[in-house]
C-alpha cells in the first residue's frame, strides 16, 4: 500500500520528514518497501518563464525562445505550440536526464540553432500519462522554484502489511501508531453523523449472518455525480489508483483513509427494494465432484458479471449480495459489485453499502475468483467491525460535499461481530517477556494511545484490533511502540553441555562422511528432494503416498526413492556443459513412505569415469577406485565388517558389476557399482557411470564410551612373515569367499589375506580361475618354527578347499 | 671408479620431474552446508544440540499447533506443497519451516518415532534444528527447496534480552567482521509474541551486498518469543515456561557472506560451481583458524 505524507498529515499533527516516518514505521512494525521520491529524480528541473518566442528560421513548428531560467537567459528551441512570451514553465538545463523520454540533454544544434535546455511537458517530467505542449504554470511562481515544488509532487511511501494489522490498511491507522509511537498527535477521528432528511426506501436482508453478519446502508437522493475534483483525482493518483468517478472515488478514498471499503449502487439500476445478503448458489469449486449424481439444478449455477468486466461462476462458498427478491446477484460481497448497478455520471440516486463480510470467506472468495480487490484485500484480513456505521457516515458527509442531494435514514440490517473483552493484564509481565523495564504509568499510556481501554488489571482492545487475544500481545504493543532498540542485551545463561557434544552419533555421521568424501574428490551436490515420478520408479519408488498434490512442475512431483537419479542428471548437465569427468556427492534424506520412519539419510557418491589420459598409462580401475572410497568411508563411519553379496542388488545396478554390502541379509548398509545401461538410457545420459548409495540409518548406533581411553596397544616383539597361496577355482567363486576362508584358517597367526593376482588361460583348463592369495602371519608370544609355518599352511589350504572347493595351482 | 659407475647409473636414472603427476580430484563441501556446520559450531558454543525432524510432517505439527488456525490466512502466505490425501483424507504437507520440530521438542506424546526424531524433552530446552524446507514457490530468489535453521530456548526467565543478545552474538561471530551493527524491529509470526526480525547494516551500493559497512539495512532472522497458544498445544504451562525461537535462512546467510549471487546456482550441481564456491574438507569451524 501507498500514502504520502501530506495524506498522513490530514491525520497527524507532525513536523516529521519522509525519512523521519519511514523510521517510525519501520521502528513500529510497518514494513516499508521503498520511498519513491519525484522530488529526487527531478532534481535538475525547475521553474522558468518565456521572454521572448520567435519562428525558427528553418524550420515551420519550432520556435527559438529568449527564457529566464535560474542559471540566467537561455536561448531555447521548443516545438510546443503553446511555447509563447510571458508563460511559465519548467526548464531542464543541458546534462539533465528527462525522465518521460528518457534522454540526457546535450547542447546539439536543431536545425541549425543551439538550444541551451530544454522546455517540459507534463510527461516528460512523468506527472501525467499524457500531455498536450509544455506545462503552463501559475505566472506567480518565481524563477528558479524547483519543479517538484511547483507542481506540489511527494514523497511515496511503499510499505508492506503484516496479515494481523488490517488497521494499517488505512492512513488513519498508520497515524494512530506513529502517533503512539511519539511522531505526533493524532487528529479528531471521530465522524459526525448526517441526519436522514427522508427514510430510506432500500431495506437489507441478511439470509446468511455467518457471511455477513451486518450490513449498513442508505440512499442518497439527487446526487450529480461526474469527474472528481482535482484534488480527489490528485491524491488517487498519487497512491497508484485510477480516478473514476466522484462517487466511486470517495470510496476509494475511504477505502485507503479508514481501510474501510464501501460500494455504491445506482439505485436506479436496482431491482426492487430489498438488497440481500446471501450465499450463492453452485457447486463448490473445492467439492469432489460427483458426475454420476449430478442433477439438472446443479448445473445452473449462478453467475455474476463483476465491475472487471468478467463474468464469475458463484457457489455456495461466497457471500452474494442480490436484488430482486434476493433473485440477481448484484456482488460478490466484500470482494467486488456486479456490473449491472455500477455508479456511473449517470447515476442520480445511489445507495452506499457498508457492510462487514466474514474474513476467511472473503478470501477463499478472492482465491476462488482469482479477484484481488482493495476490498477483497481488506475484508480477509478484517476490517474494524466498530466502523459500519461510521464509514457511512464519512461516505455520506464527502458525497453530500462533492455531488449534492439529500441522505435518508441509516438502515443496519444485523449485529456487529462482538467487540474483544478484556485482557487481564499484570504490567509486569512486559518485564518478564521482554527485559523493559517500564513504569505502569508509561505501559498504560502506550496501550491507551494505540486505543485500548485501561481500566485497572483489565485492558480492552479497541475494535480495530482483533489480533490482540492475549497478554503476549499486549506486551507486543508496548514493546514494539517502546522501541525494540530499548530491549536490553543479556547472556543466556550458562548451561550444562551434553557431554558427548551436540552431534547424534547420526549427524556426527553425516559430518563425518562429508568432509570425507570431499576428502576423497567428491564435490558435494545439494539436489531437490523431489523428481520426477518416472525416475522415482526407476529407483524403487513412485508410490502414491509420496506424490506431491501441487508440485511445482509436473516433473518434480514424487518424492525422491534415492539420491543417485539427481545425481545421475546432475552428471549428464555436467556432460553437455563439456564437462564429462565429475565426481559428485550428496548427503540427505530419501523417502520410502510419508511416515517419520520411511525418511533415511544416505550417503550418495557418483564418478563419471572420464578421467584424463595419463602420460604413463597408469590409472585404477574406476569401479574399484570407488568400492575403495566407499570402504574408506564406512571405515570412517566406524561401521563394522560388512559382507559383500554380489547377484541380488536392486534393479537399477548393472546385475554383474554391482553389489551389495550388509550386515547379514535383512539390513543393507550399502549397493555400489555400475549402474544399469538401461536406467541410464531412460534417464538420458551417457554411461558408464559409477555410484554408491550408503544408508546412514541402517548403521549400527555403536555404544557411545563413558570414557575417552583407548583400549591398551599390545605390540608383539615378533617378525611378521608373509606366504604365498596359488589356489585354482571355479570361475563363479567370488575371492572374497576365499579370502574370508583363508583368512579365518587360524585367527590367532594371520593377521590378514589378500588377493595380489588373478589369472584365467593357459594351463588351468575352462571355467577355472587362479587366485594368488598373499597372508600375513603375526607370531604373537615366540618365533614361529618350520613345522609350525607348514602346519598354518596345511591349515590354510584346507580352509580354502573346504569353503570353496579351492585347489593349489600345480 | 665406483664413483664413476655411480655418476653413470644416476644418470641413466633420471626422470623428467615437470611431467605431471597422476592426477587427483580436487573434491569441495558445498556452501550451504559448510555454513551450516559454521552455525552449528557457534550455537554449540551458547550450549545449543541439534534437533531434526523429517520433511513430510503432519498439518497439526507444521502449522496447527503453531497457532496457524486451519483456513487461517497465514497459512496462505507459506506456498505449501501437500502430499496426496491419505485414506483417511489427511493431507501431510512437505515442512514449510523448520518450526514443527519446535512442536516435536516441546510435546510429550506416545508415538514411534526413530531415534534420529526428535521427542518431547523436559525444559530447559535449548536446541538448534538445521533441516530442509520447502515453498511452492520458484523465483530468482526463492527455490521450491531450501535450508533452514531454527533455534528454540525454553526456560524460566529468558527474554527478549537474550534473545537479543543471543542473535547478536551469533551474528558478530558468524560473519567474522568487526563492526556488524544490527537492529531488531516489530514483524509477525503467528508462533511468536512479541515477534521481531533482526537486520544487519550493509552497503548495497555497489551491486553486491557488503556486510560491516554502508547505511542500508538487510534482513537477517526471523525471531520471537514463543506464543503461548504454541506452549499450551505443546502441553507446556505458559504461566510456567517461556522463551525464544528464531529461524535462519541458511542458503541466504551463505550467499550473504560468501557472495554467491544467485540463489538457483546452489542447488544445480554445476561442477565449476561447486569448485569455485565450495570449500575445502579440512575448512573445518573451530575456535583456532575461524569458521571456513
Amino acid at each position: 500500500m501507498k500514502f504520502t505524507l501530506s495524506w498522513l498529515k490530514e491525520h497527524l499533527d507532525t513536523q516529521a520528514t519522509v525519512d523521519q516516518v519511514v523510521e517510525a514505521m519501520t521502528m513500529a512494525g510497518l514494513e516499508v518497501e521503498h520511498v519513491e521520491n519525484p522530488a529526487a529524480k527531478l532534481a535538475a528541473f525547475s521553474v522558468a518563464k518565456i521572454v521572448e518566442a520567435v519562428q525558427h528560421p528553418n524550420a515551420d513548428r519550432l520556435r527559438v525562445c529568449q527564457v529566464d531560467t535560474k542559471d540566467g537567459r537561455k536561448e531555447i528551441v521548443c516545438g510546443a505550440p503553446n511555447a509563447r512570451p510571458g508563460l511559465t514553465t519548467i526548464y531542464a538545463p543541458l546534462g539533465a536526464y528527462v525522465p518521460g523520454s528518457g534522454i540526457t540533454l546535450e547542447a546539439r544544434p536543431v536545425r541549425g540553432v543551439v538550444s541551451n535546455g530544454m522546455l517540459c511537458s507534463a510527461s516528460e517530467l512523468e506527472t501525467a500519462e499524457e500531455s498536450d505542449g509544455i506545462m503552463e504554470l501559475p505566472e506567480s511562481l518565481v524563477v528558479g522554484t524547483s519543479a517538484a515544488e511547483a507542481l506540489g509532487l511527494e514523497a511515496v511511501i511503499d510499505f508492506e502489511v503484516t496479515p494481523n494489522r488490517p488497521d494499517w490498511l488505512g492512513v488513519a491507522g498508520i497515524a494512530r501508531d506513529l502517533a503512539a509511537a511519539g511522531l505526533g498527535k493524532l487528529k479528531d477521528l471521530s465522524v459526525a453523523p448526517a441526519k436522514g432528511a427522508f427514510p430510506c426506501p432500500v431495506s437489507i436482508r441478511l439470509d446468511n449472518p455467518e457471511a455477513c453478519p451486518v450490513f449498513a446502508g442508505r440512499l442518497i437522493r439527487g446526487v450529480k455525480n461526474g469527474p472528481s475534483p482535482a484534488w480527489l483525482q490528485q491524491k488517487l493518483v498519487s497512491v497508484g489508483l485510477r480516478p473514476i468517478n466522484t462517487l466511486v472515488d470517495i470510496t476509494n478514498l475511504i477505502s485507503y483513509d479508514r481501510a474501510r471499503p464501501l460500494h455504491v449502487y445506482d439505485r436506479a439500476k436496482l431491482v426492487g427494494d430489498v438488497i440481500v445478503a446471501r450465499l450463492g448458489v453452485g457447486r463448490d469449486a473445492s467439492a469432489p465432484s460427483h458426475a454420476d449424481e449430478a442433477t439438472p439444478a446443479e448445473h445452473h449455477d449462478e453467475q455474476l458479471i463483476a465491475l472487471d468486466g468478467k463474468t464469475y461462476d458463484l457457489t455456495s462458498e461466497m457471500c452474494v449480495i442480490a436484488d430482486a427478491a434476493g433473485e440477481r446477484p448484484v456482488g460478490l460481497g466484500g470482494v467486488m459489485g456486479g456490473e449491472s448497478t455500477g455508479c456511473s455520471e449517470d447515476t442520480t440516486d445511489v445507495f452506499v453499502e457498508s457492510a462487514w463480510f466474514d474474513p476467511i470467506r472473503t478470501a477463499q472468495t478472492g482465491r476462488t475468483t482469482g479477484i484481488t480487490s482493495d476490498a477483497q484485500y481488506r475484508f480477509a484480513r478484517g476490517v474494524d467491525p466498530g466502523f459500519v456505521v461510521d464509514g457511512l457516515e464519512l461516505a455520506t458527509k464527502l458525497i453530500l460535499e462533492l455531488c449534492g442531494g439529500e441522505a435518508s435514514d441509516v438502515v443496519v440490517a444485523g449485529e456487529a461481530p462482538a467487540a474483544p473483552g478484556p485482557i487481564a493484564f499484570d504490567r509486569t509481565y512486559v518485564r518478564q517477556l521482554t527485559g523493559l523495564t517500564l513504569t505502569d504509568g508509561r505501559i498504560d499510556q502506550i496501550l491507551q494511545d494505540l486505543g485500548f481501554a485501561v481500566d485497572g488489571g483489565q485492558v480492552t482492545p479497541p475494535t480495530w484490533r482483533r489480533d490482540v487475544e492475549g497478554r503476549a500481545d499486549l506486551v507486543e504493543e508496548v514493546a514494539r511502540i517502546e522501541g525494540y532498540g530499548a530491549l536490553p542485551i543479556e547472556p543466556l545463561p550458562e548451561m550444562p553441555r551434553p557431554a558427548g557434544g551436540v552431534l547424534s552419533v547420526r549427524q556426527g555421521r553425516m559430518r563425518t562422511a562429508r568432509r570425507a568424501m570431499a576428502a576423497m574428490g567428491y564435490a558435494e551436490t545439494i539436489s531437490w528432494s523431489f523428481l520426477p515420478r518416472s525416475a522415482a520408479r526407476l529407483f524403487g519408488g513412485g508410490d502414491d503416498a509420496l506424490m506431491i498434490a501441487n508440485p511445482i512442475s509436473a516433473d518434480l512431483d514424487c518424492m525422491r526413492p534415492s539420491v543417485l537419479p539427481n545425481l545421475v542428471e546432475a552428471a549428464g548437465r555436467n556432460a553437455r556443459k563439456g564437462f564429462a569427468d565429475v565426481a559428485l556427492f550428496e548427503i540427505g534424506p530419501i523417502y520410502r513412505g510419508d511416515q517419520p520412519a520411511d525418511q533415511s539419510a544416505v550417503v550418495a557418491g557418483l564418478i563419471a569415469p572420464h578421467a584424463p589420459r595419463r602420460w604413463d598409462g597408469g590409472g585404477d580401475d574406476p569401479l574399484f577406485a570407488l568400492k575403495a572410497d566407499l570402504m574408506a568411508l564406512l571405515e570412517e563411519l566406524g561401521a563394522p565388517a560388512l559382507q559383500t553379496a554380489q547377484g541380488s542388488s536392486s534393479a537399477w545396478w548393472h546385475p554383474g558389476r554391482s553389489a551389495r554390502l550388509q550386515l547379514g541379509p535383512k539390513t543393507v548398509i550399502a549397493e555400489f557399482g555400475e549402474l544399469h545401461p538401461q536406467v541410464l538410457k531412460a534417464l538420458d545420459v551417457a554411461g558408464p557411470i559409477l555410484a554408491f548409495e550408503l544408508n546412514v540409518d541402517a548403521l549400527p548406533e555403536g555404544k557411545r564410551k563413558a570414557v575417552k581411553t583407548k583400549a591398551a596397544l599390545s605390540l608383539s616383539p615378533h617378525m611378521p612373515l608373509t606366504r604365498d597361496f596359488a589356489f585354482v577355482v571355479e570361475e563363479a567363486v567370488a575371492a572374497g569367499d576365499l579370502i574370508k576362508a583363508v583368512a579365518g584358517a587360524d585367527k590367532a597367526l594371520i593377521a590378514q589375506a589378500r588377493v595380489f593376482d588373478v589369472y584365467r588361460g593357459p594351463g588351468l583348463g575352462e571355467g577355472v580361475k587362479s587366485l594368488a592369495v598373499e597372508i600375513l602371519v603375526q607370531p604373537q608370544d615366540h618365533t614361529l618354527g618350520e613345522a609350525e609355518i607348514e602346519q598354518l599352511s596345511a591349515k590354510v589350504v584346507a580352509a580354502a578347499a573346504k569353503a570353496v572347493g579351492a585347489k593349489l595351482r600345480s | 671408479m665406483e664413483a664413476a659407475e655411480l655418476d653413470r647409473r644416476l644418470a641413466a636414472e633420471s626422470v623428467d620431474l615437470s611431467l605431471p603427476a597422476p592426477p587427483r580430484r580436487r573434491g569441495s563441501v558445498h556452501p550451504t552446508m559448510q555454513v551450516m556446520d559454521e552455525m552449528v559450531s557457534i550455537f554449540a558454543e551458547m550450549g545449543f544440540s541439534v534437533a531434526e525432524g523429517p520433511d513430510i510432517e503432519t498439518d497439526f505439527n507444521n502449522f496447527t499447533a503453531l497457532n496457524f488456525p486451519p483456513k487461517h490466512p497465514a497459512r496462505e502466505m507459506h506456498d505449501t506443497f501437500f502430499m496426496a490425501p491419505d485414506e483417511a483424507g489427511e493431507r501431510k504437507v512437505l515442512r514449510t519451516h523448520t518450526s514443527p520440530v519446535q512442536v516435536r521438542v516441546m510435546r510429550q506424546i506416545n508415538e514411534k518415532v526413530p531415534a534420529w526424531v526428535a521427542t518431547g524433552q523436559e525444559p530447559p530446552i535449548r536446541v538448534v534444528v538445521p533441516g530442509r524446507t520447502y515453498r511452492c514457490d520458484s523465483d530468482a530468489t526463492h527455490t521450491p527447496m531450501f535450508h533452514q535453521m531454527e533455534g528454540l530456548v525454553i526456560d524460566k526467565a529468558v527474554h527478549m534480552g537474550h534473545l537479543k543478545w543471543t542473535l547478536e552474538t551469533f551474528i558478530s561471530r558468524f560473519f567474522e567482521t568487526e563492526g556488524v551493527v544490527s537492529r531488531f524491529r516489530p514483524h509477525h509470526f503467528p508462533f511468536t509474541e512479541p515477534s521481531a526480525e533482526m537486520d544487519v547494516q550493509c552497503d548495497r551500493s555497489g551491486g553486491d551486498i557488503k556486510i560491516g559497512q554502508g547505511t542500508d539495512w538487510l534482513e537477517v532472522v526471523g525471531c520471537g518469543m514463543v506464543h503461548p497458544n504454541v506452549l499450551r498445544n505443546c502441553g507446556l504451562d505458559p504461566e510456567v515456561w517461556q522463551g525464544f525461537a528464531f529461524g535462519f535462512g541458511v542458503d541466504r546467510l551463505g550467499m550473504l557472506k560468501y557472495g554467491m549471487p544467485d540463489l538457483r546456482d546452489m542447488f544445480a550441481g554445476d561442477a565449476r560451481w561447486l569448485g569455485h564456491y565450495g570449500f575445502s574438507p579440512f575448512a573445518m569451524p573451530n575456535p583456532a583458524t575461524g569458521l571456513s
